[in-house]
């Protein structure tokens, strides 16, 4: 196994600023510390609700977000020590697919011109290798190769997260960023873009950090399940376990209020009373006590550290 | 027993301005509802679920027309209704809760005046009255310190506790009948966990009968009773849920019901769906699923499929299953 891309007690703040010289009135603390790997060919699924850091986390590792601390490793490297070109390198290895296929594809350039833009800004190909290119991608998504010269407009949802992800593909990147990729999609189309997301894993090897609200399509999709909870990583381990021998409480009440596939499928009933705090203010100790079924004296206080329990490793008290 | 709501052959269309392109949202649905229960209608966007909700309140736009049909609510037919006496009935025996909350709060006026509005209107409540009405009612939604709520404002909530009072809104003269639109999508995991065990709750005290508008089959298994599953405008499948989960009928409630992921079989392979959603505007011929069913036959392509309703009412629109 290859190690691809590594975080280190990864941090972003941002400081809230206010009045006329920018008085510092504390900072929003979106990611808090987190560290995980993720391996080539792997999948690590990252779960948590509105406001957990699950968005700037994604950021981080595509380099639209500097670290406040805390580092990332690519191969070994630290990120923030690589040169120009080697940051260039790495941002070509790291791509991106995003929620909105409406929002996220230019209306007035031309399917072709969209996939192929990154790899002209890359590399100098011309002619017929960019169109033997070109053609490859379609391909490889699914897609008839006249779709090069048609418009955004002229596809449905699920084509136009083919065309999302065929830019994606463009410059062979090892790790591609799924941030909600079928969220946006129709529930007859998301099983295709899911299994689509499979096979090119499959034949590119091809590293996913796949985010995403819909539970059962992150455990389905997933080798490694990071929970956050208002910037933290609470359990994080292999994702069968995660999924359906959680020890966190949050993980528990989480996987706990997905909805059943069958009438009969009677799921743990733990309804958390309240709603996430906010991350400007975060709870002491546990950022989860105040919410917490199981809660204990010193959760108020002190912060549980992540602990190694078999396959995944939890920060609560309760394991402790 | 008469059921509460009974559509019978239910048709919306809506007619460009010329009148020379007519898109059938609603084409012939017909399905029966009984008090105190609990009836999700599913399908995909353009499936035209949410023009079946707004045709049973008579709230469509204008480009929209009724085409026919019959919509029994209490034994009487809704269409035949002045519009005056249908405000009389919106609001105080069939209510209806929108997706997103803040578009359906007035930024302007303050919680207990929206939640106390319909009783104001509907009961001639008399202010106090009415807000202290509210006041219960926001404690019964489960909001903390109701008192000091109801002063508030909509930005000052969550959005959960919105959706909440928007609940709070819908029970407030106790209707019958409370139409949920996709009432849960804009909310958190845990807050919809949270949100859809209070409207059970509610169900159970005012014995409402719910429709549950939904994309989500996890609502309809959590939920609901009886199943409608709509497909470019046409109910395709209708009966009791478990009958529905356990053996669907129609090829396409089976392939969505293959295609979402479960927590037992992680990792496999999902049974996608082919082709894409059609455009009502342009549906093929015959049955509009024929282009994506695995099962299609030639009848299929050439000649709608009627109802036929089998065992325990479960109906089902195709040539196929229905034979």
């Amino acid at each position: 196994m290859s190690l691809l891309l590594e975080a280190v007690e990864l941090t972003k703040h941002f400081p809230l600023k206010s009045g006329l010289f920018g008085k510092s009135k504390g900072a929003v603390r979106a990611v808090d510390g987190i560290s995980f790997t993720v391996e080539k060919g792997r999948t690590l699924g990252v779960v948590g609700e509105s406001g957990c850091g699950k968005t700037t986390t994604a950021k981080l590792v595509l380099g639209l977000e500097e670290p406040t601390s805390g580092t990332l490793r690519v191969n070994g490297a630290d990120l923030s020590n690589l040169d120009s070109g080697a940051r260039r390198r790495y941002r070509r290895a790291v791509q991106a697919v995003f929620q909105d296929p409406y929002a996220s594809l230019n209306p007035r350039m031309r399917v072709g011109s969209i996939i192929m833009e990154p790899l002209i800004t890359h590399e100098p190909v011309h002619g017929a290798e960019l169109t033997k290119r070109l053609h490859r991608l379609l391909e490889l998504v699914g897609l008839p190769t006249k779709a090069a010269d048609l418009f955004p407009h002229e596809f449905s949802g699920g084509q136009r997260q083919r065309i999302a992800i065929a830019r994606a593909l463009s410059l062979s990147p090892a790790l591609v960023v799924l941030d909600e990729p079928v969220s946006a999609l129709d529930v007859s189309i998301r099983a295709q873009i899911l299994n689509l997301l499979r096979d090119l894993q499959a034949e590119l090897g091809l590293a996913y950090l796949f985010i995403a609200h819909d539970l059962a399509a992150v455990a389905h999709m997933s080798h490694t399940i990071a929970v956050m909870y208002l910037g933290r990583i609470v359990e994080i381990g292999e994702a069968n376990t995660v999924a359906n021998a959680a020890r966190h409480p949050y993980t528990r009440a989480l996987f706990a209020a997905a909805l059943p596939s069958h009438p009969d499928e009677k799921r743990e009933e733990i309804v958390l009373s309240g709603e996430v705090p906010s991350p400007l203010n975060p709870p002491t100790g546990c950022h989860f006590h105040p919410r917490c079924p199981s809660v204990m004296d010193r959760c108020r206080s002190e912060g549980a550290k992540l602990r190694q329990i078999e396959t995944v490793q939890v920060a609560c008290h309760l394991y402790e | 027993m008469a059921p509460l709501l009974e559509l019978r052959n239910l048709s919306t269309h809506y007619v460009s301005q010329s009148g020379a392109r007519v898109v059938k949202a609603v084409d012939s649905v017909t399905l029966a509802l009984e008090a105190g229960e609990t009836l999700g209608v599913v399908g995909e966007s353009g499936s035209g679920k949410t023009t079946l909700a707004l045709s049973i309140l008579r709230l469509l736009p204008p480009a929209a027309q009724n085409a026919g049909g019959e919509m029994l609510f209490d034994g009487e037919d809704l269409l035949t209704k002045s519009p005056e006496e249908m405000r009389q009935i919106r609001g105080k025996k069939i209510a209806m809760i929108l997706q997103d909350p803040m578009a359906s709060l007035n930024p302007l006026f303050t919680i207990g005046d929206q939640v106390a509005e319909p009783l104001r209107v509907h009961e001639s409540m008399p202010r106090k009255r009415a807000w202290e009405r509210a006041t219960a009612l926001l404690k019964s939604v489960r909001i903390t310190a109701p008192e000091t709520r109801v002063k508030e404002y909509p930005h000052q909530m969550s959005g959960g506790m919105r959706q909440r009072i928007v609940g709070a809104m819908g029970i407030a003269c106790e209707p019958r009948l409370l139409i949920a639109d996709e009432p849960t999508t804009s909310l958190d995991l845990t807050i919809q966990a949270q949100y859809l065990n209070l409207l059970r709750d509610l169900q159970r005290e005012h014995g409402l009968a719910l429709i549950f508008i939904t994309h989500n089959l996890g609502i309809v298994a959590k939920m609901c009773d009886r199943v409608a599953v709509m497909y470019a405008g046409r109910l395709v499948e209708f009966g009791a849920v478990r009958k529905i989960f356990d053996a669907p009928r129609h090829p396409y409630t089976r392939a969505l019901l293959q295609s979402i992921p479960r927590f037992a079989d992680a990792r496999t392979r999902l049974t996608a769906i082919g082709g894409q959603p059609p455009d009502l505007s342009a549906l093929p011929l015959g049955c509009a699923f024929h282009p994506r069913c695995p099962d299609a036959i030639d009848r299929c392509r050439g000649e709608a499929p009627p109802e036929t309703v089998g065992a325990s009412a479960h109906s089902v629109r195709c040539w196929v299953a229905g034979s």
